[in-house]
């Protein structure tokens, strides 16, 4: 990589941009990037820690293509709990009520579909409609009742499982017909053929790959022209190149199982769309004001009560999202569905870096957190150890990386 | 020569970039009521902080002496322990807690077993009570009694630790007349009983009422301790020594050439959030393009309660009264209305109200215009950083780069950043409140040229500020305001900071 050498300091600059030209010479040293960033990639660094251990523990299990398939199948619904959940979190809030609206939405959609015979369409639209439908009656009643989030959403606990109970009659529907279970346990392969492996989920792997380098590039350039210090170039293509191996490893292991799982895309789809939301859109950057300092952001004309009210509604369609996909993985719908998964989705936001007092955290960052967490069940599940004694290390982990995260900022807060 | 109960000897307390207090000495006699006065900053909270061991003995230098004792309090249960006991501004009662239990609080009264004995409590609260006066049963809840009921359970609670030496910040600023009176009243009935009284108030007439001697602080020293039983000691005596402080060439030269009004407030009233009392009553106030116009007025004088509410309806209930802007009459009834036509309000506490201070400075320089970098709600965070970089250029903010937490930049750049973000809004008319509290002299002379430069650019400026020198080293046109009312305005040439510290001081009789 030696022979490739432009720093971008060398490219000619403007006269008149002297002053600020000592910002601009690209952070070459590795460690400085990576001690700047210790918040960020940290938990990065604790995911490899964590898969590296796994595999060895499991003797190279917990990365075989059946096993990373069923990662993915296992713990999508988690993930989109997250997105919805690191982004009320951010705002301030909190929502305890996603086990149950993930219970109540998948209710509904079984009732209308196994019971009453409606197409799988029409269960998935009336889940949504539903999730919406509980969003807006939280976020009517944390941005216009001024009621704490904490205290709607445990009530919202109680009154969204109290009406799964009632939807379904206090008794268990299965099973969903074959395109309604293909949400959460059917896969996109076979499309391109291949020998012993699905040619598309490469070439959706490749693109992936392509679109990141892409678009890397691109905001590396848009940078430049605007002046703002970026990374050297041999570090800009080593990141390229370490996540470009990730994701292909990633697709080979997939290809060599079951094909490209469609939830995978879903939430795919789901991360980007939101990842963009939350940093590049007015809603996504009052959200992080809000959260960061409420006054502040009232005195600054940021409508408070209408951006709650869409957090909320947000998360209730995020969560009709998840209830789908869950029923769909379970094929059925159950009284107790979805209990506990409020819990998950705030760890995972929690581990990936958010703060309690709100302002901070990112989507991707939930997204590392849920897979750490999701990589660890997995592996203990793996190893035979029982479920009190996971539930035990989980606990741990999430207190620990939330001391992490305290006694990091503090370190920061005092060194200047 | 009396017997002196207190002597405080060169105290100097540094903050980070700020000297608060700079080789004060203070000395109490016995049994006295001793006033402290001076402007809103000039140190007086620091320095009582400092005897009553808020600020522990250790992080300030020079010495305390008390009873001729020298004391080093680690905190306020040392200094309670020996009799001192202060009273600050905002109340510290539990609300929700009954008068006896706020009363013993941390000190609760103890029987058998160690369970509080609330008969016990209670007997001796209801004598506590009986003894400043108030005709509360004990157990009634603090929330049900008005401000001035509560600042005499501040008292009986004081008289319960055994007080020698009682300290009250500002007793009477949340008062109204008659509560202030048989507050007075009742400060005197204690010095008969021998407690020692330090009040720090803005209330010159009450000083001259009760005061046996007056210190005088300004920019963190002391000036002068007044004898009040001395003939020639009168309110204009006192004024002098507050004001006191040449203005010289300190601020930059400008030439005035107001245009055409930008904003009018007519008849402005706002009541208090929570409280009865109106806090702005019938305030009428005009800025002219390239004109900056003063509101002086001491801390409760209604200053940022007019100016917040002015802001999108941002203080107060029950606002009444008319607004303006370039003579067309506006109903700005939230902040992003206000913005739109064309009003900022540059906060005084920018810690609270105005900066995001985990978030980076690009991000709050844009904060209150986002939409203007914005196509159908996508931010262009390209724009963003040009506009975020103009800025630190321009205002020479001096921080390392724009994607620098604001939080850690200094009070002066700061106070930068929560400009840039206003200016970015880009505004008729900028409302600045008190836009040089905490910051060193060098970022103060900054500001003002970013003012001169604002209004030569034909914006509306209005100031509101305590500093006397301030106002007159910059307005064209001064308004003073006391008790949420418009006592005065003079054109810069023909005030002067003791005929405004007399407006400021007026009370409400004096101006119906």
């Amino acid at each position: 990589m030696t022979s490739i050498k432009t720093p971008s300091t060398e490219r000619p600059t403007p006269p008149d941009s002297t002053p600020a030209v000592a910002l601009h010479s690209g952070t070459s040293d590795l460690r400085a990037l990576v001690l700047n960033n210790l918040r960020q990639s940290g938990i990065y660094v604790a995911l490899v820690v964590i898969v590296a251990l796994f595999a060895v523990l499991t003797d190279g299990v917990l990365l075989s293509p059946g096993n990373i398939t069923n990662i993915v199948l296992q713990y999508s619904y988690i993930l989109v709990l997250a997105i919805g959940m690191v982004i009320l979190i951010i705002g301030g809030h909190i929502d305890l009520s996603v086990g149950s609206v993930v219970a109540l939405t998948g209710a509904v959609s079984a009732v209308l579909v196994i019971q009453q015979g409606h197409p799988w369409w029409i269960g998935v639209v009336a889940a949504l409609v539903v999730g919406v439908a509980v969003g807006a009656w939280h976020g009517f009643w944390v941005a216009y009742a001024g009621i704490p989030a904490f205290i709607v959403t445990l009530a919202g606990m109680l009154l969204f499982r109290g009406l799964t109970l009632q939807v379904l009659d206090n008794i268990s529907l299965s099973p969903f017909p074959a395109e309604y279970q293909k949400v959460a346990a059917g896969f996109l392969n076979g499309l391109l053929g291949g020998q012993g492996f699905d040619a598309f989920t490469l070439l959706i792997g490749a693109l992936a790959v392509a679109g990141y380098a892409v678009s890397g590039f691109r905001t590396r350039l848009a940078r430049i022209r605007y002046q703002q210090p970026v990374e050297s170039f041999p570090l800009f293509v080593a990141r390229v190149v370490l996540v470009g191996a990730v994701l292909m490893y990633f697709a080979w292991q997939l290809a060599h199982a079951r094909g490209l799982p469609i939830v995978l895309i879903i939430l795919a789809v789901l991360v980007l769309v939101y990842g963009l939301l939350t940093r590049r859109t007015v809603f996504g950057r009052q959200v992080y004001a809000i959260g960061g300092n409420l006054s502040a952001a009232a005195l600054s004309g940021v409508k408070v009560r209408t951006v709650n009210f869409w957090m909320f509604v947000n998360m209730g369609f995020l969560a009709a999202v998840a209830g789908v996909i869950y029923s769909s993985r379970s094929n059925g719908a159950q009284p107790a569905a979805g209990n506990m998964f409020e819990l998950d989705a705030i760890a995972a936001a929690f581990i990936g870096g958010a703060a309690v007092t709100g302002g901070v955290g990112t989507v991707v960052g939930a997204m590392v957190g849920g897979l750490i967490m999701a990589v660890m069940s997995n592996g203990m599940q793996l190893m035979g150890i029982d479920q009190s004694t996971q539930s035990v290390v989980k606990g741990l982990v999430l207190l620990v990386a939330v001391a992490f995260d305290v006694y990091n900022k503090r370190r920061a807060g005092t060194a200047r | 020569m009396d017997d002196t109960i207190l002597e405080m000897r060169g105290i100097t307390k540094t903050f980070p970039g700020v000297t608060a207090l700079e080789d004060v000495s203070l000395a109490v006699r016995r049994g006295e009521i001793h006033a402290i006065c001076g402007e809103n900053g000039a140190g007086k909270s620091t320095l009582m902080k400092v005897l009553s061991g808020v600020h522990p003995s250790g992080s300030y230098d020079g010495e305390i002496l008390f009873d001729g004792k020298p004391m080093q309090f680690r905190g306020i249960r040392d200094s309670e322990a020996n009799g001192i006991v202060i009273i600050h501004q905002e109340l510290a009662l539990v609300p929700y807690l009954s008068i006896a239990e706020n009363l013993f609080l941390g000190n609760e009264r103890r029987g058998r077993g160690g369970l509080i004995d609330w008969n016990k409590a209670n007997a001796e609260a209801a004598e506590l009570l009986a003894s400043v006066g108030l005709h509360e049963n004990p157990v009634t809840p603090v929330i049900q009694l008005g401000v001035g009921k509560q600042q005499l359970v501040e008292i009986a609670k004081a008289l319960s630790k055994k007080v020698r030496l009682l300290i009250l910040d500002e007793p009477t600023a949340a008062l109204n007349d008659v509560d202030s009176a048989h507050l007075l009243g009742l400060l005197r009935q204690l010095k008969e009983q021998g407690i020692t009284c330090i009040m720090i108030s803005h209330k010159l007439n009450e000083i001259t009422a009760i005061a046996d001697s007056t210190t005088v602080i300004r920019d963190g020293r002391t000036v002068e301790t007044l004898d009040m039983r001395a003939d020639d000691v009168n309110q204009q005596r006192i004024i002098r020594g507050m004001v006191g402080r040449d203005i010289e060439s300190f601020y930059p030269d400008r030439v005035s050439s107001p245009g055409e009004e930008v904003l009018r407030i007519e008849d402005w009233s706002v009541r208090h959030p929570t409280q009865e009392r109106m806090v702005v009553e019938g305030v009428s106030v005009s800025v002219r393009a390239g004109e900056v116009v003063g509101i002086a007025g001491l801390m409760g004088a209604g200053r940022t309660e007019l100016a917040m509410s002015v802001f999108g309806r941002s203080y107060g209930r029950d606002i009444s009264g008319k607004l303006f802007v370039h003579g067309r009459e506006v109903n700005a009834r939230t902040v992003a209305e206000a913005i739109d036509n064309g009003i900022a309000y540059v906060t005084e506490d920018r810690k609270r109200y105005g900066l995001n201070l985990i978030d980076d400075v690009r991000r709050n320089v844009s904060a209150a215009a986002l939409d203007r970098l914005a196509r159908l709600g996508w931010v262009n965070g390209n724009e963003e950083i040009k506009v975020a970089e103009a800025s630190r250029k321009e205002m020479n903010i001096r921080t390392p780069s724009v994607m620098a937490v604001v939080g850690k930049l200094s009070g002066g750049n700061q106070q930068k950043v929560v400009l840039s973000k206003w200016l970015f809004t880009d505004p008729d008319v900028l409302i600045l409140d008190e836009p040089t509290r905490g910051i060193d002299v060098g970022a103060k002379y900054e500001i003002y040229t970013i003012i001169n430069r604002l209004v030569a650019a034909g914006k509306a400026v209005i100031v509101i500020s305590s500093e006397l020198p301030e106002l007159l080293g910059m307005c064209d046109r001064i308004y003073t305001l006391a008790a949420g009312r418009i006592t005065g305005e003079k054109p810069v040439g023909e005030a002067t900071q003791e005929s405004l510290m007399e407006l400021m001081t007026k009370d409400k009789e004096l101006v119906g």
